[in-house]
């Protein structure tokens, strides 16, 4: 299905200091190198702060987890949680439509929202305040029919219940979510048929309802100060060892370069009249690629552009945003500094872009940089749109 | 009927204290270090015994499956990754398990990853499921705190964590391979098996995806023995199982019941019966939407079991009924479950991606009438092309349905466009 951004666009998008926190510590739950299995938990995060998905949220998010806008942007429209519009300032209402539901009423539910809210799904009401849409099924069958209202199930739904809960949210009221039927959960109403021996004192509400409660940021923005952050994973320690694999190289060509460089500082180590370590196996990659960042020369680097007026780097094809504020970084301001690379610059380069490897033979910066200091860059742009470089 | 000292989920309905000292009263958490200490053989071949299979829907055996890891490491760790991504229409048993009985769980991964040499376990739950992420969550963080897992997890020297991670609403991701690539900050779409992923699947890594109920019995089955759970149920289709019942039953519900417990005994028990009485059944789609639909004459004598639900050239899925009563109009339940799978094909393969959204389009108007009678015939057709012809199974799923349909109700199907075409009520709708 189509899913585009959307017309208008918020300026910028930056996480709360407590969501920022969050988020970096979801990363730590995935390898080394692997950050990016965190970027449906931080899109999704930064859902929860703004309501929806903007462009600079999600270029906010690929740049936290060394990722390129388009791979982001490919995951926030696949993903049909992300809402790339605006939706409801108070509440953004999702009625389940599937089969089960649909044969207990959802229909009906619908028509609720139709009449209360918008005509179309996704449509903001009048006042700004609601926007609905129909779901596929949110997997709570046997309480159908149902709907989710921020972070929480609104379960055995009738069409006079959900009108009320809508009212309920535009007074500003916080909701009790689970069971309108007053079911405890997904018991059969009639009461058990199991589990009647289990010992214990019976608890007030449901594991969902319960938290949904005591914390009351059902349908409220998400600033990451509802609870405290935990991260227990942190102290097994075990990380740093998974990540042991991030440094196998990954294609035929990088294990070949990392074998050579590998040779080459052992080598190296045997001509220095240190005792070289015989590694194998796994233990040999990580090393290779240890290497590989040493390997070449850094090239000579300015500690400020020259007469505070850099070149526009992004000019030479396969340069954006990142990439110059990277080589800005390690001293790289203009054309003529590029174009003078030799062999062993452009060898240090590749190893040292993080996030970015191999690009600058991949990309040809240096015979990119060379047109453009000898023949000018009207004539490099000419040039470049037929590739002819 | 299943006895209270049988069942392994006896706080399903979280009435009872969910915390972890709640679940160690209840017995779980019991003596997991000795568990452990038996090797990782014993714990396979118990499983193995017990005959447990899979509680996703394909029902492969749990054991076997877990015995096709690398027993060495070849420098890689291995990684166990549990299906949490619940979505199939109708199913609804394993949010029950981690709202409230969440330690099952996290002690069945603790215990299934040392049985395979995992590293650590992801958890991968569906994005809707906030709530439950964060009960689980909860009850991992508890987990930590009393050293059950982690470093050194229940002083047994071996060092295993336990990760939740969520989704963003594919239904896709429930799919294995596709839950890979999801876990990997990819669009989730399936991949080409082999490499299957206990060679290469979560970041190139040996890796096993369980079900959360498979996983979560685990513990239960290897504290009372492979040979109790293989007793309950017929051979083949052992064990207890999480049962739902949605729809026109009078008391829907969630509920564990033994294996091969008959359809009937299990909706009148549990299920309060069917809304107007038996009589008034049409049809129960046995297992989640991806299962060929059982009209209602040959529910009387069917077996809620893998076996069982093929005979009735049906599936036993995951074990969530789908009840509808004569008042239903069953080509429109079909065909939301047409418009369902049209939604959730990732589009990778065009025999799924054009084929969803064109039986789709013909169910819609089969569901007004407006078409013509050999169209019938041409939709079974294109069902078959797309059948089988697709990398993951949701082509398929997507085509049982509507094959179900055609095989039970055709009748139906024709009376309504004869109608439709003449003006007259059909025979049929005259009843």
């Amino acid at each position: 299905m189509l899913r585009r951004l959307h017309a208008t666009q918020p300026e910028s998008f930056a996480f709360t200091p407590a969501n920022r926190a969050w988020a970096e510590a979801q990363i730590t739950k995935y390898p080394e190198g692997r950050q990016a299995s965190a970027v449906i938990p931080l899109l999704f995060r930064a859902q929860e702060q703004e309501g929806w998905l903007s462009k600079p949220a999600i270029e906010y998010v690929a740049d936290m987890l060394d990722m390129p806008y388009i791979r982001v942007l490919e995951v926030a429209s696949f993903y049909f949680m992300f809402q790339l519009q605006p939706t409801g300032s108070v509440a953004h209402i999702q009625v389940c439509g599937t089969t089960s539901c649909m044969i207990m009423g959802s229909e009906n539910l619908i028509e609720v929202c139709k009449h209360k809210i918008a005509h179309h799904p996704h449509e903001l009401s009048a006042d700004g305040k609601f926007s609905w849409e129909e779901v596929e099924c949110l997997g709570a069958c046997a309480n159908a029919p149902m709907a989710q209202i921020g972070k929480d199930y609104y379960e055995d739904l009738t069409e006079a219940g959900l009108a009320r809960l809508i009212d309920d949210l535009a007074a500003g009221k916080v909701l009790k979510p689970g069971s309108e039927a007053g079911r405890f959960g997904a018991e059969p109403a009639s009461g058990l048929t199991s589990c009647t021996a289990t010992p214990g004192a019976r608890e007030e509400h449901n594991g969902t309802v319960s938290r949904a409660v005591s914390v009351g940021d059902g349908t409220r923005r998400i600033d990451g100060s509802e609870v405290r952050l935990s991260a227990p994973w942190q102290v097994s320690g075990q990380m740093a060892a998974i990540g042991l694999m991030t440094a196998r190289p990954r294609s035929a060509v990088l294990q070949q370069a990392a074998a050579e460089a590998a040779k080459a500082a052992s080598a190296a180590a045997v001509a220095g009249g240190t005792s070289a370590p015989v590694a194998g196996g796994a233990e040999a990659a990580p090393k290779a690629a240890e290497s590989a960042e040493t390997a070449g020369q850094k090239p000579v680097a300015l500690a400020a552009a020259r007469e505070g007026k850099a070149d526009d780097l992004q000019k030479i094809e396969g340069i954006g945003p990142v990439l110059e504020g990277l080589l800005n970084g390690f001293g790289i301001f203009h054309f003529d500094q590029i174009a003078g690379w030799g062999e062993a610059e452009i060898a240090w380069m590749d190893a040292n872009l993080k996030g970015f490897k191999g690009r600058v033979s991949r990309d040809r910066w240096v015979v990119q940089a060379k047109i453009i200091v000898d023949e000018g860059l009207d004539r490099f742009l000419e040039r470049a749109k037929t590739n002819n470089y | 009927m299943l006895n209270d000292q049988d069942r392994i989920f006896t706080n399903i309905y979280g009435m009872h204290d969910r915390s972890l000292k709640g679940a160690m009263q209840r017995g779980h958490w019991d003596g997991t270090a000795a568990i452990l200490g038996n090797g990782r053989d014993w714990i396979i071949e118990q499983v193995k015994a017990s005959g447990l299979r899979g509680r996703g829907g394909a029902g492969f055996p749990t054991g076997l499956k877990w015995s096709f890891m690398p027993k060495q490491s070849d420098g890689r760790p291995s990684f166990l990754v549990i299906n949490a991504d619940e979505s199939e229409p109708g199913t609804c048993k394993d949010r029950e398990i981690m709202r409230h009985d969440p330690h099952t769980l996290i002690e069945g991964a603790l215990i299934a990853g040392f049985a395979m040499g995992a590293r650590a376990a992801y958890i991968y739950i569906r994005g809707e499921y906030v709530r439950e992420k964060e009960a689980l969550q909860a009850a991992i963080d508890e987990c930590y705190e009393a050293g059950l897992i982690g470093k050194n997890a229940c002083r047994s020297d071996y060092a295993f964590d336990v990760y939740l991670h969520h989704g963003a609403g594919a239904y896709i991701c429930g799919e294995e391979t596709a839950l890979l690539e999801s876990l990997e900050g990819k669009k989730g779409m399936p991949r080409m098996k082999p490499p299957f992923p206990a060679g290469s699947g979560l970041y190139g890594c040996p890796t096993t995806v369980n079900n959360v109920e498979s996983i979560a019995v685990v513990p239960t089955i290897l504290r009372r023995g492979g040979a109790w759970f293989a007793g309950i149920g017929r051979p083949n289709n052992t064990g207890v199982k999480l049962f739902a019942m949605s729809g026109h039953v009078n008391t829907p519900c969630v509920v564990e019941e033994s294996m091969s417990i008959s359809m009937k005994e299990l909706i009148e028990k549990h299920g309060g019966g069917v809304r107007g009485g038996w009589k008034n059944l049409k049809a129960v789609i046995p297992g989640g939407a991806s299962c060929p639909v059982i009209p209602a004459h040959m529910c009387e004598d069917a077996i809620m079991d893998y076996d069982g639900m093929r005979e009735k050239q049906s599936s036993f899925g995951t074990a969530c009924l789908i009840v509808m009563d004569q008042q239903t109009d069953i080509i429109k339940a079909i065909a939301r479950l047409s418009k369902f799978f049209k939604h959730e094909s990732c589009g990778q393969c065009t025999p799924c991606r054009e084929g969803t959204s064109w039986m789709w389009r013909v169910m819609d108007r089969l569901v007004k009438g407006e078409a013509e009678v050999e169209e019938i015939d041409m939709l079974f057709n294109v069902t078959k092309q797309v059948e089988g012809h697709t990398i993951c199974a949701l082509g398929d799923a997507a085509a049982w349905p509507i094959q179900g349909l055609i095989r039970h109700y055709r009748e139906e199907i024709e009376d309504r466009i004869k109608a439709r075409k003449s003006g007259r009520m059909g025979a049929m709708a005259a009843e």
